[in-house]
């Protein structure tokens, strides 16, 4: 495949990330598809922290297998990543800062020491504006033209104007100068292809689906990797007209959101699993009292604390069960943040169509990295109407009127005449509990009962709600992926390079992970002819997932859990080598 | 209480709507339950602001005491334990023309349920909070609660309790709560004033009320507090000054204050946030109305 990819790294506050996301916006307003891999630890300095923008004419989804162009702002990062890096690449670094013995690099890679430190010293002494004289030598070497360059930087310091941006604007100047005399531009260069494209990481597409979808309270409480939806959706609160809250733990978090849903508000949380298992109870509640609620679960390596800046699909079980009892919900998986704007926007609709909780799987690598997006690709539905267009009828309201579907009129607090409580014991079509004083008299036995399957009748319907599952690529192919969530990525990129190298692979992906037909679903699964289970967590839970619903096993599985995402090269391998049965 | 003109539905005049009363379910605590004088207040109060049942909604845990929002002709949400407070703040922040009032026991509201009730008071949600606090666990049949005193023989504490027990009002003023009200279930006339003062008072509210459980603790009864109590405002207390205050509240033994301990004014959470001066949540527009400034700034 054409494309180019240039990875930035160095220590916690270095500013990597500003470098990177610079170099993947100036790809993207080329009219380039990017995906930029944000990979950093959990310290805030130190330690090692990388960016990697890759790029290309098609689309990308997924950060790839190597680099074109590494800049080193220190040492260990020529050590970690020099064995990844393509013939051709070259590796920029101040000679003032460190020296590299070029020897030790893989054959046909070169070097192009920059006086990064000299150039700053120009301008001023603070030593971060190294930064901008190494990406201009980046910049030169990936093929990006100048101005572009310029542009980009000046919009990153926004309305900021005076001497840090002049000055940020010289030392980029010089050190693409300095990159013209003393190397030439990456023979993998791509050049400008139409007009710019948006960039965006999960979370922000998940912070615009909301939007889209309604939302208009969001109550979170801070974690890796979901917080970055609550700092998008506070910085546009007013614009946008969300109230934003920080709540003082999760628990808090979920039970505002449950409240404004309550009084009418389409509402949101976001969280990762340790915040999730703290909303376990509410979830409940939400089903119990038929409370619409969107929930983002952002999964990151766990158990417990695990590896809070690395990715997992290792909740997907949690996610399935949490909650005492049964209740109806549903759980959606995008991979691309162009997938995750409209699941969220599907989310709210679900959520209230059903008056039910409504679960978003993303993990860090969706959630944190960017890509790509069409500006026409962001389909916006029409504003969602206020609930209070809607008033059931009055007279003799039952607020949990059993009905075919499960679904129920839905009252708000304020209109007259229809007032009922939403109680999380047991209660009848009224509402009136049946917890206390009525549990086991055997009319109330057989209402429980009812209750319970109104509610959950909510299941047919939403199974038949969600998007189905999709087979992508040819039917008949020799190989099928069955994947979800966003190792879906690395899968689509192995199957291009899989046709490349003439062997046909395709991909049977899980929009909507929960609830399932079973009968279709298995009927998809028996149409593959080597399915293969790939998936980010070590005990393969959506294969275990598909086996209970369906009964059939996929005994061949690729599963992955170092923290790391899938590349595509560890999946060609799989589809080179032949079947593997249990392992990994 | 937030004014008229903000109402979620503003239909007809509230005087022409029911405003709350009994509903058809009756109570089923205990026969000479404390909790039977705190419904009875609350609906009294209510009467007195001539509130339609439908702009109220009453908010609780669980517990005993949890169950009274199902006692009343008003919206409800009986929640899970302890959790009474954020379903209530996301109520008014959903709909701040609603009455929002949050009831509960002392188990929810100071033990599982006692970080929400920090953060609210220093939040100053405009809500009332109203607590029956028997400082026992009554529904989970008698073990001892964040508020039982020190030597209580409870089913969890067969030798006494080792713990200091919580003070509800001096938490409420260290924690900056603009309205700390003491009321007692054995006088309703006066836990009606305190209930309809802080329903109108702009800010969070709290009423911790003594309301005796007559089956599982037999030391904090009806009795015991009939000998001790007596009411601040006639005994030259000034709710505006919080030193007294503090002081009032330090009193436990053969005299207990009953009264207004503290009021005063701050902004509430719903006048800081801007995006509410637009109006009630619930009513203002949704979606992307304009996609195209938020969709250049990904560019």
């Amino acid at each position: 495949m054409e494309e180019i990819s240039v990875r930035v790294g160095g220590q916690a506050g270095d500013g990597i990330a500003s470098i990177g996301e610079a170099v993947a916006r100036g790809f993207s307003r080329s009219g380039l598809h990017v995906f930029a891999l944000n990979a950093y630890q959990s310290v805030i300095r130190g330690g090692h922290v990388w960016f990697q923008a890759r790029a290309s004419g098609s689309r990308l989804y997924s950060q790839g297998d190597a680099a074109d162009v590494l800049y080193a702002l220190d040492k260990a990062t020529v050590e970690i990543h020099s064995a990844q890096l393509r013939p051709g690449a070259v590796v920029i670094h101040d000679p003032e800062k460190f020296a590299v013995d070029a020897s030790q690099l893989p054959p046909q890679v070169t070097l192009l020491p920059v006086p990064t430190l000299e150039i700053a010293r120009k301008y001023t002494s603070q030593s971060i504006l190294q930064n901008a004289g190494g990406l201009g030598a980046v910049a030169y070497v990936a093929g990006l033209p100048l101005d572009l360059l310029h542009q980009v930087l000046a919009d990153s310091f926004g309305k900021k104007k005076g001497e840090v941006v002049d000055w940020n604007l010289g030392a980029s100047t010089d050190g693409y100068k300095f990159a013209e005399q003393h190397a030439s531009v990456s023979a993998r260069a791509l050049g400008r292809r139409g007009s710019p494209k948006l960039l965006m990481t999960g979370n922000q597409a998940i912070a615009l689906g909301a939007v889209a979808g309604g939302c208009k309270f969001l109550a979170q409480y801070p974690m890796t990797p979901a917080s970055t939806i609550m700092h998008w959706l506070a910085a546009h609160a007013r614009s946008l007209g969300v109230v934003v809250k920080q709540a003082e733990d999760e628990l808090a978090a979920i039970h505002m959101a449950i409240g404004a849903s309550f009084a009418g508000v389409r509402s949101m949380t976001a969280t990762s699993g340790g915040g999730f298992s703290l909303m376990v109870e509410a979830l409940g509640m939400a089903g119990m009292t038929e409370t619409p609620l969107v929930v983002v679960e952002s999964q990151r390596s766990g158990p417990s604390t695990g590896l809070p800046t690395k990715t997992e699909q290792g909740d997907l079980n949690l996610m399935l069960g949490a909650g005492q009892g049964e209740f109806p919900r549903a759980i959606l998986a995008p991979s691309h943040p162009i997938e995750a704007y409209s699941a969220t926007v599907d989310a709210f609709r679900l959520a209230e169509e059903w008056q039910t909780p409504i679960l978003l799987a993303s993990d860090f690598h969706l959630s944190e990295n960017f890509a790509t997006v069409d500006r026409e690709e962001v389909s916006v539905p029409s504003a969602p109407p206020s609930l209070f267009t809607v008033t059931p009828n009055g007279g003799d309201y039952l607020r949990y009127q059993i009905t075919e579907s499960g679904v129920s009129p839905r009252a708000l607090p304020g209109q007259p005449g229809l007032q009922f409580i939403a109680g999380s014991d047991e209660h009848d079509e009224r509402g009136h509990l049946i917890s206390d004083v009525r549990a086991g008299i055997p009319v109330w036995i057989s209402e429980r009962q009812r209750m319970m399957d109104k509610r959950m009748h909510k299941l047919d319907g939403l199974a038949r709600s969600v998007p189905p599952p999709v087979l992508e690529g040819a039917a008949d192919a020799p190989i099928t992926f069955v994947t979800w969530g966003s190792t879906i990525g690395a899968v689509r990129d192995a199957i291009a390079e899989l046709a490349e190298r003439g062997r046909p692979a395709n991909l049977l992906r899980f929009p909507a992970v929960y609830p399932l037909e079973p009968a279709k679903v298995r009927s998809l699964l028996e149409g593959a002819k080597r399915p293969v289970l790939v998936e980010a967590n070590y005990s393969g839970q959506f294969g275990r997932l598909l086996r209970a619903e369906t009964g059939f096993e996929i005994t061949d599985r690729l599963l992955k859990y170092d923290g790391e995402p899938f590349s595509p090269h560890e999946i060609v391998a799989r589809a080179m080598e032949g079947p593997s049965h249990g392992g990994q | 209480m937030a004014d008229s003109s903000a109402r979620a539905v503003p239909s007809s005049p509230p005087t022409a709507l029911p405003v709350v009363g009994k509903s058809e379910t009756k109570p089923t605590w205990c026969p000479g339950c404390g909790d039977f004088g705190v419904v009875a207040a609350i609906e009294m109060a209510l009467k007195r602001l001539a509130i339609p049942s439908h702009d109220v909604v009453l908010v609780s845990g669980i517990g005993c005491s949890s169950n009274l929002p199902h006692f009343l002709s008003s919206y409800g949400f009986h929640g899970v334990h302890g959790r009474v407070l954020p379903v209530a703040e996301g109520i008014r922040w959903g709909n701040h023309g609603l009455t929002v009032i949050g009831t509960g026991g002392d188990g929810d509201g100071f033990g599982i349920g006692v970080g929400h009730f920090v953060h609210t008071m220093r939040r100053n949600v405009d809500l009332t909070y109203v607590t029956m606090d028997n400082q026992i666990y009554g529904l989970t049949t008698g073990q001892a609660s964040p508020t039982s005193t020190m030597g209580h023989l409870t089913k969890s504490t067969p030798t006494g309790v080792i713990e200091t027990p919580i003070d509800p009002v001096a938490l409420a003023l260290a924690s900056g709560a603009t309205y700390v009200a003491r009321g007692f279930s054995g006088d309703v006339k006066h836990l009606v004033d305190l209930i309809a003062n802080g329903i109108r008072h702009k800010g969070f509210a709290f009423d911790d009320v003594f309301s005796p459980c007559v089956t599982y603790n037999k030391i904090n009864t009806f009795d015991f507090f009939r000998q001790r109590v007596y009411k601040l405002e006639s005994s030259g207390h000034d709710p505006s000054d919080i030193v007294q205050a503090w002081q009032r509240s330090l009193e436990w033994g053969e005299k207990i204050p009953i009264g207004l301990f503290y009021r005063t004014e701050r902004p509430t959470y719903e006048e800081l946030e801007e995006v509410l001066h637009a109006g009630p949540l619930a009513l203002q527009p949704t979606g992307l109305r304009d996609p195209g400034p938020v969709l250049d700034e990904f560019v």
